[in-house]
């Protein structure tokens, strides 16, 4: 077995003993730490135990996803919605949009699901007609919308103002010169956002996204404020109040919001991964040519600069 | 160089394009600039006419006027004998179309960009397949089967799978020419189209266009490539500070130029 290269290199590492101390310390302090939760008598894990798959707290988890992802869902779409709008020629839905944000992130979600909780108070009855005109259809609000939904769309409402401008950022992230081709192809303008400007902007939106939904996830334990009673939070808490051990019952609520958050991580991850198609480092091609291998990285330079490419001259002087 | 500039509707037959008058003003008030400053110019239909000028002369902006990426200030656009952008009814009021109809008009118009400008995120194949599946209303085994047709015409058979990313820059914009080609243009418009390109890559790009020239493509091409203007070009134009200067054939506006912004140009470039 012949080595190609002669005289192959053979050295010492640069002794790093600094390296060895900082893992010593870190490590002695997590079992510190991880020592001090498992043998501390009042986090009774012998009652974590019993209570991390009780039907009650599984239950819970499931009302916990459901807000979550619902209300995710509900304001991707207004988030969409809002995003354009705001981009429009039409200074009255700039406005609106503007206003909506300006107002949803500017309260404390707390106070906001407060008055959703509220609506049947203020708003006994909700009608569907012309205003100071007449009615075409009405219902008694507390008929209709429920703690249930009261909380959804009170997380829903607050959370598309915020994705909203995460939307945006991620439209204004694609090149115009996108848009521009499809038009030139003769695509609508409805058809050149949904098929080229919003899968390239997605790749943009979803990781904060991501953040988002993780967020959200904790967030749900605020509607108690409506009062919604049927999530994780609520019911771990009057579950731990019941048995006079409020402690495990908290323990067993981060669990499951640990675990969650991981799985949510594992898709966002996917999502990640599928609307980075196109855009992924692995350009083999363009490395396997060899070669001209430092050309296309200038000629990328060159046009992201986007100053020197209009000269006339630049291709024809030597 | 016929100057046919009579502002009429319907362009003789045998008239592609029929520019007339066209002036372009960016901004307003203090702040404008006038870019184009009255641009006549016919292009009989299955020429080749070569827009050459220095930069900031206008000739990428006169590219979008004639489909409509930038609208006029001043001028009509006539294209295969249909105004661009406008309509004249019978009292002689002008009306601006409707999106879709001027969405419509851009589709017999082809335009291959400096910078690409492929969909990154959809495959070589995709990338040709769109419009027809989105604007025309192929079926996906039709569009499919004439990708793979104008993937093979422009020399990428082997790459319909590939994401722009991972192909050279003169791949990609012979990918970008196929995309054009896919909705059946009748007019191909190419502003600088191997600008952007290593000098051994703009061999392939020209290679390609000239094939569509000798198919009897009616085009308008910008560019600095002299050899490829006097190969290929019926007419040459120069253009500066925002008109024509000069317009004919190659042998005359090349080789024996009459004005003298023209002859200093030509020594730049050459
Ligand atoms: N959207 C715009 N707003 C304002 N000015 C513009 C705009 N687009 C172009 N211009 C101006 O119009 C002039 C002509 O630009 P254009 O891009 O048409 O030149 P060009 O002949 O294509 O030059 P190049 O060879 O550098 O591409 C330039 O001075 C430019 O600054
Ligand atoms: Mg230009």
């Amino acid at each position: 077995m012949s080595d190609p290269i002669p005289n192959r290199i053979h050295a010492r590492g640069v002794p790093r003993p600094g390296r060895w101390v900082g893992a010593v310390v870190v490590v002695v302090i997590a079992a510190m730490a991880i020592h001090g939760l498992v043998t501390n008598e009042t986090f009774r894990w012998d009652t974590v135990w019993l209570y991390l798959r009780d039907i009650v707290v599984i239950r819970a988890i499931g009302w916990t996803l459901i807000l979550t992802v619902g209300s995710m869902a509900l304001a991707v779409v207004m988030a969409v919605v809002l995003a354009i709008m705001r981009r429009s020629d039409n200074p009255v839905l700039r406005g609106v949009s503007w206003f909506y944000i300006w107002f949803f992130r500017g309260t404390p979600v707390y106070v906001q699901l407060v008055f959703w909780g509220l609506i049947s108070v203020l708003y006994p009855r909700l009608s569907i007609g012309i205003p100071f005109g007449p009615e075409f259809f009405a219902f008694t609000t507390k008929d209709v919308i429920t703690a249930f939904w009261a909380a959804l769309l009170g997380l829903a409402f607050n959370e598309a103002a915020y994705l909203a401008e995460i939307v945006r950022a991620g439209l204004t992230s694609v090149d115009p010169g996108q848009a521009e081709a499809a038009k030139a192809l003769g695509m609508k303008d409805a058809t050149i956002l949904r098929r080229i400007v919003l899968p390239q902007a997605m790749r943009v939106i979803v990781p904060p996204t991501g953040n988002e939904t993780i967020s959200m996830l904790k967030t749900t334990s605020l509607v108690t404020a409506v009062p919604f009673t049927l999530d994780l939070f609520y019911a771990t808490n009057a579950i731990g109040n019941r048995l006079y051990q409020t402690v495990p019952l908290l323990v067993i609520a981060s669990i499951w919001y640990l675990v969650i958050t991981s799985i949510l991580m594992v898709g966002q991850s996917y999502l990640e991964k599928y609307y980075g198609r196109g855009f992924g480092t692995e350009s083999s091609a363009r490395r396997r040519r060899g070669g001209p291998g430092g050309r296309p990285s200038r000629q990328a330079a060159i046009a992201a600069a986007g100053t020197t490419t209009d000269d006339p001259f630049i291709e024809v002087t030597p | 160089m016929t100057a046919d500039t009579r502002p009429t509707a319907a362009a003789p037959a045998d008239l592609m394009v029929e520019l007339t008058g066209i002036h372009k003003e960016f901004g307003h008030g203090h702040g404008a600039v006038h870019v184009l400053r009255g641009v006549d110019l016919t292009v009989p239909r299955g020429s080749v006419t070569v827009i050459l000028g220095p930069s900031g002369s206008g000739k990428s902006t006169l590219l979008r006027c004639i489909n409509e990426l930038e609208d006029i200030t001043a001028g009509s656009v006539v294209v295969d004998g249909e105004r661009m952008g406008y309509r004249l009814d019978d009292k002689g009021v002008l009306h601006r179309l409707h999106p879709k109809v001027i969405a419509r008009q851009r589709r017999r118009i082809g335009m291959v960009f400096q910078r690409f400008h492929l969909f990154p995120h959809l495959t070589a194949a995709e990338n040709v397949m769109e419009a027809p599946l989105r604007v025309r209303g192929l079926s996906k085994d039709d569009a499919r089967a004439q990708a793979e047709e104008l993937l093979h015409r422009v020399g990428l058979s082997d790459r319909a799978g590939h994401y722009p990313a991972q192909l050279s820059g003169g791949q990609q914009q012979r990918v970008a020419i196929a995309r054009a080609l896919a909705m059946d243009p009748e007019l191909m418009l190419f502003d600088e189209p191997t600008s952007a390109l290593d000098p051994e890559l703009v061999g392939e790009v020209l290679a390609v266009m000239k094939d569509l020239a000798k198919s009897g493509m009616t085009m308008i091409v910008v560019t600095h490539e002299i050899g490829f203007a006097r190969e290929v070009a019926d007419d040459v134009v120069f253009m500066d500070q925002g008109v024509v200067v000069e317009q004919g054939p190659p042998s005359a506006v090349l080789d024996a130029p009459r004005e003298r912004r023209t002859r200093d140009f030509l020594a730049h470039v050459l």
